[in-house]
């Protein structure tokens, strides 16, 4: 030890800094400081109209004790299965695209041209916004659930084949060699030698993706895309707060309930 | 060893048994048919007309939208930094709230605050049940706090921040501090579900060597807890500014401020080489975050 134990005798102990270097620690301090200064100084906040909308946040916390499902039911109802269609429908189609492209951009697998094919899809579809999707594909096909079916599904393909891709990159080289050794053709060997291995992650994450899809769908709305968030938006617009409150309660029933079905089959298949 | 006998009366393998066959045939089956029927209502709701001229249309918004109005980048400073403001600081607010949230939420540092005994006779036999079997406790020894850390981490975790974005336009009215209390409210579940998560997974010996000294327990957690999930942290942190970053982009559809409302503008006055500029101008940001944040996750790990 290059530090002598009598040179901390006597003196009381101190917990060391988090970033040692006292230049990058004091300048990294200032610049958050001066940062905040100018971020809160450029935050305009009319308190007088926050002042204002309390009492429609009081209203919209009573509506949660008073839902009101009945008075807009059937639009609620459509809503909501519409949402779910489109969960399913794009959950599905999704995985099904997903699966060859993760396939592409698994670099152990795939050749490097199809590699980088499927690495740039992966790329654009999560760099953007599903919501910005939405809106392009609502200008292109127009109003109605099939926009929104699109775009949740080309959302699906950047989530799901970047994480089974990375899943197929990890896996077992031995088992799937061992297949091949039998003289199995490539389809064969995708079946029998990866599957196998990357099959429980696959079955968690597309239930996971299914979770996430719901709620997303359940935005789509406010652009046209279809769903129950174009009820939730006309009821917020008309500030019918009890209407607003059954529709977030039925999403948030929807979602726990997918959350727990989703760790209840992921616990089973892991 | 399942097998079957073929043609030429020759047992071969087979992965599946009879019952494994018919069962995978059959939840196939069912998700072919879910699948046909939700199928059939988006087609109802479809004017296929539309669908299949939807090339052309295309084509058209295309060379209207290029080549974008470049000049029109230097009005949009603002924009961009309330953008960055409302993810930064969003995160910020977040963070404070969802460590003491995720403090109350995790099993070994949550506060053993049981339920009073009137309002727990209250509860009925049948969920009184329920409770016992699913966390082995009696209604009168389950702790109150770690529910209400879960209900909050659940309630704000299963909306989505745009939804926030539009109750809270009507709270505070239209603007970014909107935007702002949508993100750090979405943040809150987010961050604290990760937090109370790693928290869970601290090594205890660490935590029991600390004891040993005759630390108080606000000690305990300084010394003990927190340098082992400060790593966590500083990832979630991270992680999470830069799903803000990519969301407070687009809240501005709903009048929650940032460069969302420019969009929104220029989409309802179809000025279509202003709407590429500005998606132009979210793709870079969106790579921006996404590269410093994992730059900054490489460092810590």
């Amino acid at each position: 030890m290059s530090v002598a134990i009598e040179d901390y005798v006597g003196k009381r102990w101190r917990k060391p800094h988090f970033i040692s270097n006292p230049i990058l620690r004091w300048s990294l301090i200032i610049i958050t400081i001066i940062y905040l200064i100018l971020a809160i100084g450029s935050l305009e906040v009319r308190w007088e109209r926050v002042y204002l909308g309390l009492e429609r946040g009081w209203r919209f916390i009573v509506g949660f004790s008073q839902p009101d499902f009945t008075s807009r039911w059937s639009d609620i109802y459509e809503g909501m299965v519409e949402s779910v269609i489109i969960t399913v429908t794009s959950t599905i189609v999704g995985i099904a695209i997903s699966i060859p492209v993760a396939l592409g951009a698994a670099s152990n697998i795939a050749p490097l041209p199809v590699y980088l094919v499927c690495r740039t899809i992966i790329s654009v579809s999560r760099a953007l916004n599903e919501i910005i999707v939405a809106i392009l594909l609502v200008a292109i096909f127009g109003f109605g659930p099939l926009a929104g079916f699109l775009t949740l599904s080309f959302a699906t393909i950047g989530f799901l084949a970047k994480l089974l891709a990375e899943d197929i990159e990890d896996m077992n080289k031995s088992q799937a060699e061992a297949v091949r050794s039998t003289g199995a053709s490539w389809l064969q060997w995708v079946n029998f030698g990866v599957q196998p291995q990357v099959m429980p992650r696959l079955i968690g994450l597309s239930i996971y993706r299914l979770d996430i899809n719901f709620r997303e769908s359940a935005v789509l709305g406010l652009v046209g895309a279809g769903g129950i968030g174009a009820t939730l938006n006309t009821a917020f617009d008309r500030y019918e707060f009890d209407t607003v409150a059954a529709i977030l309660i039925m999403i948030i029933a929807t979602v726990m309930v997918l959350e727990f079905l989703s760790g209840f089959i992921r616990a089973k298949v892991q | 060893m399942p097998s079957k006998i073929n043609a030429k009366n020759v047992k071969t393998w087979q992965v599946r048994d009879r019952n494994g066959q018919l069962l995978r045939w059959a939840l196939w089956m069912g998700a072919a048919i879910i699948f046909y029927i939700s199928w059939m209502k988006i087609s109802d709701q479809t004017t296929w007309y539309f669908f299949f001229d939807a090339p052309r249309i295309a084509a058209d918004i295309g060379g209207r939208a290029f080549p974008p109005r470049w000049e029109y980048v230097f009005s949009l400073g603002k924009p961009i930094w309330d953008t960055f403001n409302i993810a930064t600081l969003g995160t910020m607010i977040a963070l404070t709230i969802a460590v003491p949230v995720a403090f109350l939420a995790a099993r070994n540092t949550s506060p053993k605050l049981p339920l009073p005994r009137v309002i727990a006779a209250l509860i009925p036999g049948f969920i009184r049940k329920f409770i016992l079997i699913n966390t082995g406790e009696d209604v009168y020894s389950v702790g109150v706090v770690r529910p209400l850390a879960l209900l909050i981490i659940v309630s704000t975790r299963s909306i989505n921040s745009l939804i926030w974005a539009l109750l809270l336009v009507s709270i505070v009215g239209p603007g970014v501090f909107a935007g702002l209390l949508a993100i750090s409210i979405r943040s809150i579940g987010f961050c604290a579900k990760l937090l109370y998560e790693a928290i869970e997974e601290i090594n205890e010996n660490q935590v029991e060597a600390i004891k040993a000294t005759g630390a108080s327990g606000w000690q305990v957690m300084i010394f003990g807890i927190v340098p082992q999930i400060l790593p966590a942290f500083a990832g979630i942190a991270v992680f999470r500014w830069d799903i803000n970053i990519r969301e407070s982009t687009v809240l501005g559809l709903v009048g929650a401020g940032g460069i969302g409302l420019q969009l929104q503008g220029s989409l309802n006055t179809l000025a279509w080489p202003q709407v590429s500029l500005i998606l132009g101008v979210i793709l870079v940001a969106v790579i921006i975050g996404e590269f410093i944040s994992a730059k900054v996750r490489a460092a810590i790990i």
